[in-house]
């Protein structure tokens, strides 16, 4: 695996080019996006973004859990979490691109 | 909320865009994630999250019905992992926000 790592800036660039709105813009409207989606899913509601993938909030229940290294106990809260559930199409784009056959 | 939601309600912050473009804002973020992804690099979002690709290697597996072992290939797979501050925000909501939607 490479290991480039991309960025809001990247993302903003591309929209730049592909768009053509202002590079204030661009770099704005990036951040538009993460909020919103971000807004949306702090207020419980789950975002499917089609061809993409979902970003999904599973309520988990409070449990016993365990120091590997010690074996001491330790109280594990309930929480909320997000997970992201890739769509079929973004999952055989990657692994046909890096998989081997 | 599904994406022509988003671009709708991003589309009507934006009065000043043409929705067509809101549109292109979106789809093109969603697919500079995934060539960033199907080229093997990363995507670090702060506060949001990173995008990052995973290696499964190569396994000797089982038909559950007949016993039978199957070799399965190596597979690379898209992982995110929640940002500390979207972690955080998401787990608040539980108190104020306690059904799921969408």
């Amino acid at each position: 695996m490479s290991d480039k790592t991309l960025t809001r800036a990247d993302l903003a660039e591309a929209v730049y080019q592909e768009v053509g709105l202002s590079r204030q813009e661009s770099a704005d409207l990036v951040q538009s996006v993460l909020t919103m989606v971000s807004d949306t899913l702090a207020n419980g509601e789950n975002v499917k973004l089609s061809s993409f993938g979902s970003f999904l909030l599973r309520d988990k229940r409070g449990r016993v859990g365990r120091n590997p290294k010690t074996g001491v106990e330790v109280p594990i809260e309930e929480r909320r979490v997000l997970v992201f559930k890739p769509s079929q199409v973004l999952k055989e784009r990657v692994d046909s691109s890096l998989s081997k056959d | 909320m599904i994406k022509s939601e988003l671009i709708d309600k991003l589309a009507e912050a934006n009065p000043h865009l043409y929705h067509r473009d809101v549109e292109r804002v979106v789809n093109t973020v969603l697919d500079g994630i995934t060539d960033a992804l199907a080229a093997g690099d990363r995507v670090e979002l702060r506060g949001f999250g990173a995008f990052s690709v995973r290696c499964r290697p190569a396994r000797v597996g089982r038909n559950p019905r007949t016993g039978e072992s199957v070799a399965v290939k190596e597979k690379h797979v898209p992982f995110f992992k929640t940002g500390k501050e979207l972690r955080e925000r998401v787990d608040e909501s539980r108190a104020s926000v306690p059904e799921l939607t969408g």
